[in-house]
This record gives C-alpha cells, sequence and structure tokens, in this order.
C-alpha cells in the first residue's frame, strides 16, 4: 500500500481462489438450524436464558410436588398433634455431638409458663429422632380422594415428630399444609389463564381480524374494564358469592372470577399483534392464494403470534397467584377447610401470633418464589418468542 | 502517515446461533485525505461491518479479533489512534465518533428522532463535542441546513422529521452528521432508500460538500453507477475479503478479478443490444427434462392486433384520510392514488410500470389482483378460450377461480414468506388450497416447481430464514408459478436484491416468460431493469399515467419532461457517462404543477393521453398534439 495520497493507489487484485458457489455450502450444524421448527429455535434460544431455565426447572419441580402432595407431605392435611400446639419449627441436624449419625431432629420438651401462658418448647439433645424415608406411617390419606395410602417419602421417628416449618394454633404442621395448599394456590392461576385465555383470544381475534366496529366495541370494553379500582371489584364479585357453595364451587368461582378480570390485557395484545400480522406480505399472499379467513387466521395469524401468547399467558399466571392469595388473606377468598397459602396465611392476620409464632409467615415463601419462577420464566419465553427477529 | 485512515488486515467475527461467522477476513485500505472511497459489495460481503468498526458501533455479537485501524486526524499532526484498540464507550471514542468520524445511515426516518425539531437534533450534535451556547449553537445550525440546500433554514430548523420528505430528511441527516465539521463522512448506502432524482441530488450534496468542508468520505454501496459517479478509489468486497481494488479508472476500466468482471456485467445498462444477455455470477440450472418446462402452452405470436389479456379502463381509487376521534365529527380528504388510468396488457408481453415511490404503481396493481376495490373503472381479463371476464365483477367461487390465472410476486422476499412454514408448505400452499389435496402429488409437484427455480429439491424441508433474498425471492416465484398463472404480476421483485442475484431473477423471469407463455406486468422504479425485461413501458407519476410507449422509442426519445428527468437522473456503471448534475430540475421534476407547458397539471388544464404514432403516447394538454408533433420532428432532426 503506498503512503503518499496523491501517488495514484496500486491496482490489487486478490490472487486467492475464487468460488461463487462457496455461500451456498452449509456446514452440518447450519443445516440442523436451517431445518429447525420454530418451537426448535425458540427452544434453543430459551436454553440460553439461565435464569428462565431454572425457574422452569423449580416450577416443575413445585408442580410434581402439588401432584404427589401426599406422598411429599409428612403429615395429613387435617391431622392434628394436641401435645404441639404452636411448636416452633424443628432443625434437621446431620451431627450429633460431632458424630455423623444421618439426619434427625431433636424431640421437644414442652412446659407452659405460667406467668405469660406462652408454650414454651425446647429441643431436648437427648431426644434423638431419626428421620424416616419411603416409609409407612400412621398419617392415612387418600391419594386424590381415590387410592388410600399410608407411604410417604419423610416420616417422623416412631414416636416423635417432625415440623420442619413449626405448627399451628390447632398442633397442626404448616410445613404438610404448604404442600397441600400448593395445589389449590399452583392450579388457581392455571384455570384463570385459561380462560381469561379464551376470552382474550377470542375477543382480541375479532377485534384484529375484523377491525372497525367490532375494534371499537371491543376495545371500549376492555378500557372500561380496565377501568375499575380492581381490588374493590375483585372484592366485591368475590362477596357475591353465595356463602353456601362448597368449598370446590367457590374456588372455581374465584378462578373464573380472575379470569374474568385478566381476558381484557391479553385481548389488547392479541389485538395488536393481529393488527400488524394482517399488515404481513405473507398474509395477503395467502388471501391472494385464494384462502379463507379460517385459513388465513389457523395457518398463519395463529402460529406467529402462538408463542407471544403463551409467553403472555405465563406472566399473567402470577398475578392470579397473588389475586387468590390477597383475597384470601382477606377471608373473601377461599375459606377453610379448603386450604390455600392465602388460607394459611389467613392464620398469621393477628399481630400477636406474628410476634409471637413467626413461622405462621412461612406461606409467604412459597408465594413469593412461585411468582419469581413464573416471572422469569416468562420473560425468557418472551425473549425466545420471536426466533426470526 | 499521509493518510486520513489506514486499516490494516482487519478481521471481525460474530458470534450467532448457527456457529461463529467470520464477517470480515483481513480486510486492508486506506482512505486519502479530501478523497472518496468507495466500498462496494453485496449484502453479507461485510462492507457496513467494516464501517461499524471504524465508528466503534459494531453489534454486541461482533468482535474485533485483530488487525488495526489507523486515524490520523489532521488536527493533531503527528498522532495516530489506533480506533480498534479503544473502548468504543470511552471518552476519545466518543469525540472522535460524531466529532471527527461522521455517519449518514441508509433509513433517514429512522436516522432521526420523531420527537425532536431537526434543529434540536443537530444543535445537540455540537453541543456534544463543542463548546457552543445554545444561540451560536443555532447560528451554526441554520449555516449548515442552508449549506445542505434547505431554502429556508430557519424555518427547516423548527421542523420535526416527519414533515419532511424522505430527500430533505436525508439533508437534514447529512447536516447533522457535518455540523461538527468531521474529516470523514462514512455514507452507509445514503440514497438506496431514494428515489432516483432524490438521488441524484443527494449525491451532487455530498460531492459539493465535501469540497468546501474539505472531508475524505467512505461510500459504502452495492450500486455500481453510484460508485462510477462518486469514487476516486474503489474497493470491492466479497465475503469478507478484498477481490479487488484500485482507482476508479483501474476498476472499471481495466477490472481484473472475476467476480468484479462478472459483478459489471450483471448490471443492466441502457446501451444493451435486443438480445444480450445478463451473466449473473451463478446461473441457475434446471434439470433438462422438467415436465413444467418442457411442457409448453400453446400461446400466440403477439402481434398489433392481438386481443388484449387484461383491458384496463379508467381506473381511479381515493384514499380518504380521516381525522378525528370517536366522538368527533371526523373530516375526510381525499387522496388520489390512481387518477383516470387506462392500458391494456397483451398475451406474452412484458407491460413494465415505472414510477417513484407513492406513484399508485402498487395501488394499480392491487386493484388488478382484486385486493382493493377503485371508485370508478373497468377491468377485463381474457380467458385462455377467449371470453372475456369482467373482474371486478367477480364474487365467491368465480374470483376463487381467477386467482388461478392472475398471480402476484411481492417486492420483499422476507415478510412475503411466512417464516414458520417450510419451503414444501409454502410452495404446496396454493396447491392444497386450490384442490391438490394429495400429500405425494403435492410434493412431487413442489420438487419439480423447486427445480424450474432453481433451488435444489433437498432442501425442501428448510424454513425460509435459511435462504439469502435471491433464493427467497425464487421461492416466490415458484408460489406464484404452482397454479401455472397467465399473468403474473411482479412488484418490485428485484429491488430488494444484489445486483449479482438480480440478474440472476431477471434472466430466470425472462426465460420463463419465454418457455410458460407467461404475460407479466412488471413494477419497478429502476429504469435500466425495466428496460432489460420489459416490452413496453408505462411511466406513472402522481397516480398519473404520463407516458407509454414501446421500450425501444420510450428510451431514445422520452418526451414528458418527467421522464426525461428519470432518465437522466439513473447513474450508469460507466465512467464515460457521469450523472449530468447540473441538470436535476431541484426537485420540480415529481411536481405536475411545475411541469413545463404542455404538460404542466392544474385546475384550468385538460389533459388527455395524446397519440405520437407507433404506439407512443404523452399526457398533455388537450389539443396540443399539433405542438407535440413539431416538437417530435425537432427532436429527430
Amino acid at each position: 500500500m503506498t503512503s503518499n495520497p496523491n501517488k495514484s493507489l496500486e491496482h490489487f487484485v486478490s490472487s486467492a481462489d475464487f468460488d461463487p458457489q462457496t455461500v451456498s455450502k452449509l456446514t452440518p450444524q447450519q443445516e440442523r438450524y436451517y431445518t429447525a421448527s420454530q418451537w426448535q429455535i425458540m427452544w434453543w434460544k430459551f436454553r440460553k436464558h439461565k435464569l428462565a431455565l431454572y425457574s422452569g426447572i423449580i416450577l416443575v419441580c413445585m408442580y410434581i410436588v402439588a401432584l404427589l402432595a401426599e406422598l411429599v407431605a409428612p403429615y395429613s392435611l387435617h391431622n392434628r398433634e394436641i401435645d404441639h400446639i404452636y411448636a416452633p419449627p424443628q432443625v434437621v441436624h446431620l451431627f450429633h455431638e460431632g458424630d455423623f449419625i444421618g439426619p434427625f431432629v431433636y424431640g421437644f420438651d414442652y412446659q407452659l409458663n405460667m406467668e405469660n401462658l406462652k408454650r414454651e418448647y425446647t429441643p431436648n439433645p437427648a431426644k434423638i429422632q431419626k428421620l424416616q424415608f419411603f416409609c409407612q406411617s400412621e398419617q392415612d390419606y387418600e391419594f386424590w380422594g381415590l387410592i388410600e395410602g399410608n407411604f410417604h417419602f419423610i416420616c417422623p421417628d416412631e414416636g416423635g415428630t417432625l415440623f420442619l416449618w413449626g405448627t399451628d394454633r390447632l398442633g397442626r404442621d404448616v410445613f404438610s399444609r404448604i404442600i397441600y395448599g400448593s395445589r389449590i394456590s399452583l392450579t388457581i392461576g392455571l384455570i384463570g389463564v385459561t380462560i381469561s385465555f379464551v376470552l382474550g383470544t377470542f375477543f382480541g381475534g375479532l377485534a384484529g381480524y375484523f377491525g372497525g366496529i367490532v375494534d371499537n366495541l371491543v376495545l371500549r370494553a376492555v378500557e372500561i374494564l380496565k377501568s375499575f379500582p380492581s381490588l374493590p371489584l375483585f372484592m366485591t364479585l368475590s362477596a357475591l358469592l353465595p356463602v353456601t357453595w362448597s368449598p370446590l364451587g367457590v374456588f372455581f368461582g374465584i378462578s373464573i372470577i380472575q379470569g374474568f378480570l385478566d381476558w381484557p390485557g391479553l385481548a389488547r395484545a392479541v389485538r395488536s399483534k393481529l393488527l400488524s400480522l394482517r399488515e404481513e406480505d405473507f398474509t395477503t399472499a395467502a388471501q391472494l392464494m385464494g384462502a379463507s379467513h379460517a385459513r388465513v387466521i389457523g395457518r398463519h395469524l395463529l402460529p406467529s403470534f402462538s408463542s407471544h401468547l403463551i409467553a403472555s399467558a405465563t406472566l399473567a399466571v402470577p398475578m392470579m397467584i397473588l389475586g387468590e392469595t390477597s383475597l384470601s388473606f382477606l377471608g373473601l377468598g377461599l375459606r377453610a377447610p379448603i386450604t390455600s397459602w392465602g388460607v394459611l396465611l389467613n392464620e398469621a392476620q393477628n399481630i400477636n401470633s406474628v410476634v409471637l409464632y413467626p413461622w405462621l409467615l412461612l406461606p409467604v415463601q412459597p408465594v413469593i418464589l412461585v411468582v419469581l419462577c413464573y416471572n422469569f420464566l416468562g420473560d425468557g419465553l418472551r425473549d425466545a418468542a420471536d426466533p426470526y427477529k | 502517515m499521509n493518510d486520513l485512515l489506514r486499516i490494516k488486515n482487519l478481521r471481525v467475527s460474530f458470534r450467532l446461533p448457527e456457529g461463529e461467522l467470520n464477517a470480515v477476513r483481513g480486510v486492508s485500505f486506506r482512505i486519502p485525505k479530501g478523497k472518496t472511497v468507495a466500498l462496494v459489495g453485496e449484502s453479507g460481503s461485510g462492507k457496513s461491518v467494516v464501517s461499524q468498526a471504524i465508528m466503534g458501533i459494531l453489534p454486541r455479537a461482533a468482535r474485533i479479533s485483530d488487525g488495526e485501524i489507523l486515524f490520523a486526524d489532521p488536527q493533531t499532526p503527528g498522532t495516530i489512534i489506533d480506533l480498534a484498540k479503544l473502548d468504543p464507550d470511552g471518552t476519545q471514542m466518543r469525540q472522535i465518533r460524531g466529532g471527527r468520524i461522521s455517519m449518514v445511515f441508509q433509513e433517514p426516518m429512522t436516522s432521526l428522532s420523531p420527537v425532536h425539531t431537526v434543529g434540536n437534533q443537530i444543535c445537540e450534535a455540537l453541543e456534544l463535542h463543542r463548546a457552543v451556547n445554545r444561540t451560536q449553537g443555532m447560528a451554526l445550525t441554520t449555516d449548515i441546513l442552508k449549506l445542505v440546500g434547505f431554502p429556508n433554514p430557519e424555518r427547516a430548523a423548527k421542523t420535526f422529521p416527519f414533515e419532511l420528505s424522505g430527500g430533505l430528511r436525508q439533508r437534514a441527516v447529512i447536516a447533522m452528521a457535518l455540523v461538527c465539521h468531521p474529516v470523514l463522512l462514512i455514507a452507509d448506502e445514503p440514497t438506496t432508500a431514494l428515489d432516483v432524482t432524490i438521488q441524484a441530488q443527494i449525491l451532487k450534496l455530498i460531492k459539493d460538500l465535501q469540497i468546501e468542508l474539505e472531508m475524505s468520505v467512505l461510500m459504502i454501496t452495492h450500486d455500481l453507477g453510484v460508485v462510477a459517479n462518486m469514487a476516486d478509489e474503489v474497493v470491492v468486497m466479497y465475503h469478507g475479503e478484498i477481490m479487488e481494488s484500485g482507482t476508479a479508472e483501474d476498476i472499471f476500466r481495466n477490472p481484473k478479478h472475476p467476480y468484479l468482471k462478472a459483478l459489471l456485467e450483471a448490471v443492466p445498462r441502457f446501451d444493451m443490444k435486443p438480445d444480450e444477455r445478463l451473466k449473473p455470477i451463478r446461473e441457475i440450472k434446471h434439470h433438462p427434462d422438467n415436465p413444467i418446462l418442457t411442457a409448453k402452452r400453446d400461446r400466440r405470436v403477439i402481434c398489433d392486433d392481438d386481443p388484449p389479456l387484461l383491458e384496463v379502463k379508467n381506473i381511479s381509487k381515493a384514499f380518504s384520510i380521516k381525522k378525528g376521534g370517536m366522538f368527533s365529527r371526523s373530516t375526510e380528504e381525499k387522496v388520489l392514488a390512481v387518477d383516470d388510468i387506462s392500458f391494456f396488457v397483451r398475451r406474452g408481453e412484458c407491460l413494465g410500470l415505472v414510477g417513484e415511490s407513492g406513484c399508485g404503481k402498487t395501488t394499480l396493481s392491487k386493484i388488478i389482483m382484486r385486493a382493493l376495490k377503485p371508485d370508478t373503472g373497468s377491468i377485463t381479463f381474457r380467458e385462455q378460450d377467449n371470453s372475456l371476464t369482467d373482474v371486478l365483477a367477480l364474487e365467491k367461487d368465480a374470483l376463487f377461480k381467477f386467482r388461478e390465472r392472475v398471480q402476484f410476486m411481492f417486492q420483499d422476499p422476507y415478510s412475503s414468506l411466512n417464516p414458520r412454514m417450510t419451503v414444501q408448505e409454502l410452495i404446496g400452499e396454493p396447491l392444497f388450497i386450490h384442490g391438490m389435496k394429495d400429500k405425494a402429488q403435492r410434493r412431487d409437484m413442489v420438487e419439480k416447481l423447486m427445480d424450474v427455480v432453481g433451488l435444489a429439491p433437498m432442501h425442501i424441508n428448510r424454513y425460509p430464514h435459511s435462504f439469502s433474498g435471491g433464493q427467497r425471492q425464487r421461492i416466490g416465484i415458484a408460489r406464484a408459478l404452482a397454479l401455472q398463472p397467465d399473468l403474473l404480476i411482479c412488484d418490485e421483485p428485484v429491488s430488494a436484491l444484489d445486483v449479482s442475484i438480480q440478474a440472476q431473477v431477471l434472466n430466470l423471469l425472462k426465460d420463463l416468460k419465454e418457455a410458460l407463455g407467461l404475460t407479466y406486468i412488471f413494477i419497478s422504479h429502476n429504469l435500466a431493469v425495466i428496460d432489460y425485461v420489459a416490452d413496453r413501458i408505462m411511466v406513472m407519476c402522481q397516480g398519473r399515467l404520463v407516458e407509454t410507449a414501446p421500450k425501444q422509442l420510450l428510451f431514445k426519445n422520452p418526451v414528458h419532461p418527467y421522464t426525461r428527468a428519470l432518465l437522466s437522473a439513473v447513474p450508469e456503471p460507466d465512467l464515460d457517462h457521469p450523472l449530468d448534475l447540473r441538470d436535476l430540475m431541484e426537485g420540480k421534476a415529481s411536481n405536475p404543477a411545475d411541469w413545463p407547458e404542455p404538460y404542466t397539471e392544474n385546475r384550468d388544464n385538460q389533459m388527455a393521453m395524446i397519440h405520437l404514432g407507433q404506439g407512443h403516447y404523452v399526457r398533455a394538454f388537450k389539443g396540443a398534439e399539433t405542438l407535440l408533433q413539431s416538437h417530435k420532428e425537432t427532436e429527430m432532426v
């Protein structure tokens, strides 16, 4: 290369081999990527989002636990240990005075403090109660109300106790009740989201595909629904549920209310996505081919935004879980004997109990975990939702 | 070092989901002071990556793996800075970026913020790099706006970008880049998004400013016509490597490398012989006995009294722009997108439709496809059995049948193919919709169609994102041909493609027209492309048909001032035919009210298409035949 700008540039010609076909040759890696469907590419992209991936794994584990609640929980749902009312959590140890003896807890010495009438439990190092695994115990249950059994993954030592997260005012094991409560708390979000999904997709789809007056009507309805302050509305609707309903009926009632209140957001998302997709050339191409409305929607529009829908639905689930929890906490949602995290928290409404028995607040823990996990998962899904951008 | 910028052995690599990509592989070149260097290459050649590396704005997945970018700022003689080593977010780089080296991007709309006035944005660039106060800043801003050709710079400074046309916006972007008087201007495809007449004005502007401000320009472009008109030195890149570099003289008069030679041969030119073919770098090969190609459909020889395949009469379409909300009385403003257009297409002919953006050519094509309803007019289509169909009256089943006869090719190969469908599903879709339900039969047909457009049938299960623009456009052609239509409307089918790919697709379209007896309406803004494929050409401007003629007549003897302006503004890849930059009509070419008599359009003048003989029509005053006739004769002499 010359350094003098006034001297004209040398005429450089590359001497390397020139093969115009090189562009069309592919590595096997590329070939695999190029024949991958949108879901595969989404999965590859999602997998890179570690936080979302681990959140997903944690959620799957939690749902498995909810599914097998009877087996996971050491105590059955309504079991009362009258000797252990308001017992504090027992810590699992591995070593006793330097010797390894495997997982165990120290048994309690109980004493009623006559001055303030407080139940005082002190761990007694002499009472070593080894945990049992894959065991049978007196804690009978009906698995999903169908199969009777008494098999548990973990049980207390014979004659001993295992209150991992303490007991409540009736001497019920909080840990076991949280496990049972996850069944309701984790599913109420799913049911609510399904309802809001169906409604949102339907109304949003109507608005987006047909536009005009339909669009106008749907959007105004959405705006009106969105303008209500949500908590009072929620409370009013829940208060309207007849007291005579069975606990299960109330459960479904609450999920349906959740779904009805949530769909406007989803409808908006669907509408805007459809509006932009309707302008894409490939939609016009399909219409010019003579494709029917059903085919345009089913074959072209829906697959293009289903991934977005899933992501937004995932982000809606934690809102539902929080909604249920706060309602039940206020005593307006689910009621005992149904057990959900919100119902369990209802017990911790009293400031006394919070000060004296702080473990009653422990059901907050899974709520936070699940909400965080869903948010991270939804985030990861949203990032991966459009693999072609 | 006497050069302003010198790049030595630059390597840039990207980390992508499908593996590591070496976008730039050992590139070295120089930018001398005060000269224009053109970096030429097709998409994927790495030319833009080089410019991003100089500016320190590489995407996050990219990384400079080797090499130097030496910058010798004439303000601080003696010091040489290696831009490749600087922290892209550091103070020094930020001082250089925008202050000493500026960039102009392709898309003028997205490079300006829509919520700030033009003046504000230019002033911001000033405040970042120079110690000026508000009043000084505004004074400098109006100066620069005046320099880039705004007639009223004080007013221009107060406008928002959306109030400006594309050409003026690009001027504003250039003003913003130049306000700090950089020593190097990087222009990344600065005129690609603009119409030809505007492109010529912007090129002239850059050239004038370069002399005025004594700066160097790095021009990144794929358009060899622009290069021939602008560059002092040329660097040709392919696949991240330099194929050939030298002075413009060397490159255009003595091209040596096979890639450059191929590139020059692939550009359609006005002086091509009637039967001359473009030579794409990669020719499309078919299977020798593909039944679709060998089964010649019966077609008639084109002759002048042949009844037309499609006849369009007095089509008008106005769009109304609504202002106002749900409860307020909305006011409607009508914009005539297509203004009383009549024409016909003969069977087996290729009718070219030329016009700049917004002239109504796409609206017209959509009306023919029945995707839009016109306000007035009629369209008749001649079936194969010679019966006539009233296209606008078609409903349901009849319309469904008509869709088989007329197919559409889209401009954008990216958005016209559903990214979630495989090639098999994409090409097979029209077949499925129109009754070929058997899967094996469909697959067989799709494979044959893929062969027709030169795609390997083994790629049948791939998704469109794995194909290049040209390959995708060929998938689009295969899809359009699936139903064996009579008429194919091609809406700018090659404008998104690289030159060599463009040649390939144009040749394919030409060959298919011969082999299958197709009729085309070919829409393009590129006159050279139209000249290459079309038999007859219509020129549209602002919804009007201004001139129509067989192509030899139109290019040899354009009559209408708009056609002339269009023709004179096309940059040719030939050093002997530079653009006449003085004769640009100053942006008045596409304004019907500014056309000279007898073409001036306003309310008082009755316009008509006047026949000049041999099928050459031009829009002028009613009763101006004699005038035009004499004009034509003087022209011939």
